[in-house]
């Protein structure tokens, strides 16, 4: 049983109020940082634990609090992205639905850390229900003394506001959010200069996804050292996954970084396996826009090592043989879906939500997302796969933002590990639009190379 | 060396102040090197970033930090360091994706040059003949809007518009009040006033001059001429409007001045924005002084118009039939 640091007492009635959540311990960390801690020793704890960002990049958290700029007289901000709206990931909804004070608590704590008197949680429009109960869980903290003038007689100042996006992905980019916040039209900004120089209305802000602030709370009250014990290598702590697609137990699961990908799908304790007695085709490991990887790539690194859930491993043999673990959103795909039209939906996401600010994003998404309907529909041809690919290479890392790469990756990934199916799309287009191309090899152990079944 | 950096761009090097951009920096070294700009325009704050057709690769970041940098970045939004190295054209990888650049900006474009006022002075058109393919790769329908009318002299072509944001950041920093902007996302955006409003203020003809590619059309000039028959002549006149100092480049077409825009530098950009009253109602000779004929660069397009064909032709003038037929154009050459 792995150890459980935010979803520990996740079962408890009532630990979306105050008064339980207080009663489990809740607060410890705001009256030990306040009251005991300055803010220099705060954000070497959280250094030295080693969390690095939950939201998808995994920057070093410490590191981020680190480059803030401290100009004398300028305010600083800590904005907190709840801008959650990757496919496949929904940890950060579900942390804020049932334990609100959590997030709140690591905002208390990180605020203090950075100098901030007025801090930000911003969330996605759609999340309504999650907003109204931040929103009452804040009047609860304010009412008991944890938020506004003066919190715990300690003279430290914080007010802090629940701000409702208009609903676009791209507003979870950090810049984006930031103009989003401002009241402008989410576009992402051109960096330098980064938001830890000039961020919120042109003042030092750090940007953190919501998991990342609530992991404060348990490194501030066992301290870094007893953090960075979970886990292997630079990966250190727990990380909350949110598994769906064909798996027999779907959900948000809380796991020591570390633990191995085998387990983590078909233990009992986790996923328990592919639902109704399938075979694993495919796994998105960390949300949508990160490389999907077949079966036997994922349970085995190309050297034949156990691939472990961790950024570092997850991550081995780059984009060749790896993935990356992104913002933990895992996807498991059976021997009954197809990865075309897998592609193609992930495709009309990113075309749906590029900004259309800088043009190979803007122009690339939809071309690839038009491709990608041809061959699903059966009206492809052999050159569109490789017309994919080198599209996919215009837009990957020549784009103002993630968002370009997140678009042009899980083509390429596909393309690349798939390309057997794709290509039963083009000589089969009849039979592709009736029946799926199945498992074929890719459950197959690794040095084998055999030929496509169908 | 506090505020000299030494920078070197395919090559050659050369000495700037600090906080310039790659860019500047190159059109300090000017030919060749310097990268093309689609949406970057020097005289407007914030502009650039947006189109990726400037991309360079920075092999050595600075003197101090000699790592490179491991995207290309965009010149025109990243300043320089003491003894940064930056390739252009010298490095495949950026010609590579320049390309695609080109090809993306093309992929919704009508490319309906043949009756495009905009052809002959459109910066598309001239990335698209030097960094382009002959061939597009994409088949399916272009993204294609109604024109719109945004007051009665200027007329939005959303089609052809590449979004480089230009207009949206004059409205914003050359007039008073912005009334028009970018609606929607992705592919689906467009500039619009919100909802079909005019743009009406002093300034707002300058939308057309920053506008590179014929998305924001003069509709005192629509259809009147290309650009290339056209013979621009350097003129001022004493303006009233505070913000406008009435310099200015007169088009002609005979003894007619057919267009007024504002004068251009070598990179398409306006050296003083004008006001809509020289714009667009003083179009006699006798509104204007004239100084000097235009300089054109000898690779434009406009620089064809031999001004000699205007007379008429050898074959006309000896012959009495298509003298009589051609009088009246006749007289007007002679006179000119």
């Amino acid at each position: 049983m792995g150890r459980k640091l935010l979803l520990e007492h996740i079962n408890v009635p009532g630990i979306n109020t105050l008064e339980v959540y207080r009663q489990k311990g809740g607060y410890r960390s705001v009256e030990k940082a306040l009251k005991q801690m300055t803010p220099e020793e705060i954000v070497e704890e959280v250094k030295k634990s080693g969390l690095r960002g939950r939201g998808g990049a995994g920057f070093p958290t410490g590191m981020k609090w680190g480059f803030l700029a401290k100009p004398e007289g300028v305010a600083r901000y800590l904005v907190c992205n709840g801008d959650e709206s990757e496919p496949g990931t929904f940890k950060d909804r579900y942390l804020m639905t049932y334990i609100p004070h959590a997030l709140i608590e690591g905002m208390i704590v990180g605020s203090f850390a950075l100098g901030a008197h007025v801090s930000y949680i911003y969330l996605r429009g759609e999340m309504m229900p999650q907003i109204r109960i931040l929103e009452k869980a804040i009047a609860e903290a304010k009412a008991a003394g944890f938020l506004g003038k003066n919190i715990l007689g300690t003279g430290y100042d914080l007010e802090l506001y629940v701000q409702p996006g208009g609903g676009a992905y791209i507003c979870g980019e950090e810049t984006a959010l930031l103009e989003s916040l401002e009241g402008k039209r989410g576009n992402p900004r051109i960096k330098p200069p980064f938001p830890a120089i000039a961020g919120l209305y042109g003042c030092p802000t750090v940007v953190n996804n919501v998991e990342s602030i609530a992991a404060v709370v348990p490194i501030i009250n066992d301290g870094g050292e007893e953090y960075a014990k979970i886990g292997v290598g630079r990966s250190t702590g727990t990380k909350l996954i949110s598994a769906g697609g064909n798996l027999k137990k779907p959900g948000v699961y809380e796991i020591e970084l570390g633990l191995t990908c085998e387990e983590f799908v078909y233990s009992d304790e986790y996923c328990g396996g592919i639902a109704n007695g399938k075979t694993l085709k495919a796994v998105v490991a960390g949300g949508s826009s990160v490389p999907i990887l077949p079966n036997n790539l994922f349970f085995k690194t190309a050297n034949g090592e156990a691939r472990l859930m961790s950024y570092e491993s997850l991550s081995d043999g780059g984009f060749a043989t790896g993935t990356m673990l992104g913002s933990g959103g895992f996807i498991a795909y059976d021997e009954d879906q197809c990865i075309v039209r897998n592609t193609w939906n992930f495709t009309r996401f990113y075309h749906h939500e590029s900004c259309g600010q800088c043009s190979p994003c803007r122009e690339g998404t939809g071309w690839m997302e038009k491709v990608l309907h041809r061959l699903e529909h059966g009206h492809g041809k052999m050159s569109d796969i490789d017309l994919l690919v080198d599209v996919s290479k215009k837009i990957e890392g020549n784009t103002i933002c993630p968002l370009g790469d997140a678009a042009a990756w899980p083509v390429a990934s596909a393309i690349r590990h798939f390309r057997d199916e794709f290509e039963w799309h083009v000589t089969h287009p009849s039979e592709a639009t009736t029946r799926n191309f199945g498992l074929a090899h890719y459950a197959d152990p690794l040095p084998k190379k055999e030929e496509t079944a169908a | 060396m506090s505020d000299k950096h030494k920078v070197t761009i395919d090559g050659i090097t050369v000495e700037v102040e600090a906080g310039t951009s790659i860019l500047n920096a190159a059109r300090q070294i000017g030919g060749d090197i310097v990268p093309p700009a689609m949406c970057y325009y020097s005289k407007l704050e914030g502009s650039g970033g947006k189109c990726r057709t400037c991309l360079v690769q920075v092999s050595k970041g600075s003197e101090k930090d000699p790592r490179p940098m491991p995207k290309l970045v965009a010149s025109c939004r990243t300043t320089v360091m003491d003894g940064m190295e930056v390739k252009n054209i010298t490095s495949p990888e950026v010609v590579e994706a320049r390309k695609g650049v080109v090809e993306m900006l093309l992929l919704n474009h009508p490319l309906d040059c043949p009756v495009c006022d905009q052809a002959g002075e459109c910066h598309l058109q001239d990335l698209g003949y030097e960094h382009g393919r002959a061939k597009t790769r994409y088949e399916f329908d272009r993204r294609t809007f109604e024109k719109v009318d945004l007051g009665d002299k200027i007329q939005l072509h959303m089609t052809r518009c590449i979004l480089c944001y230009r207009c949206v950041f004059t409205a914003d920093q050359i007039t008073n009040t912005r009334l028009h902007g970018v609606l929607n996302r992705g592919d689906h955006s467009e500039i619009s006033t919100y909802i079909s409003k005019a743009i009406d203020n002093d300034f707002s003809g300058n939308v057309i001059d920053v506008c590179p590619v014929g998305a924001l059309t003069d509709k005192t000039f629509r259809f009147k001429n290309r650009v290339w028959f056209t013979k621009p002549v350097q003129a001022h006149r004493d303006c009233d409007h505070e913000k406008c100092n009435g310099k200015v480049t007169l088009w002609y077409k005979g003894e007619e001045v057919i267009r007024v825009t504002a004068r251009k530098d070598q990179y398409g950009e306006v050296e003083e924005f004008i006001c809509n009253t020289c714009r667009f109602d003083k179009k006699q000779t006798s509104d204007w002084v004239i100084e000097a004929p235009t300089k054109i660069s000898n690779k434009s397009v406009i620089s064809s118009n031999h001004y000699d064909t205007m007379k008429p032709l050898p074959v006309v003038k000896t012959n009495p039939q298509l003298l009589e037929a051609n009088k009246e154009q006749f007289e007007r050459d002679t006179r000119l």
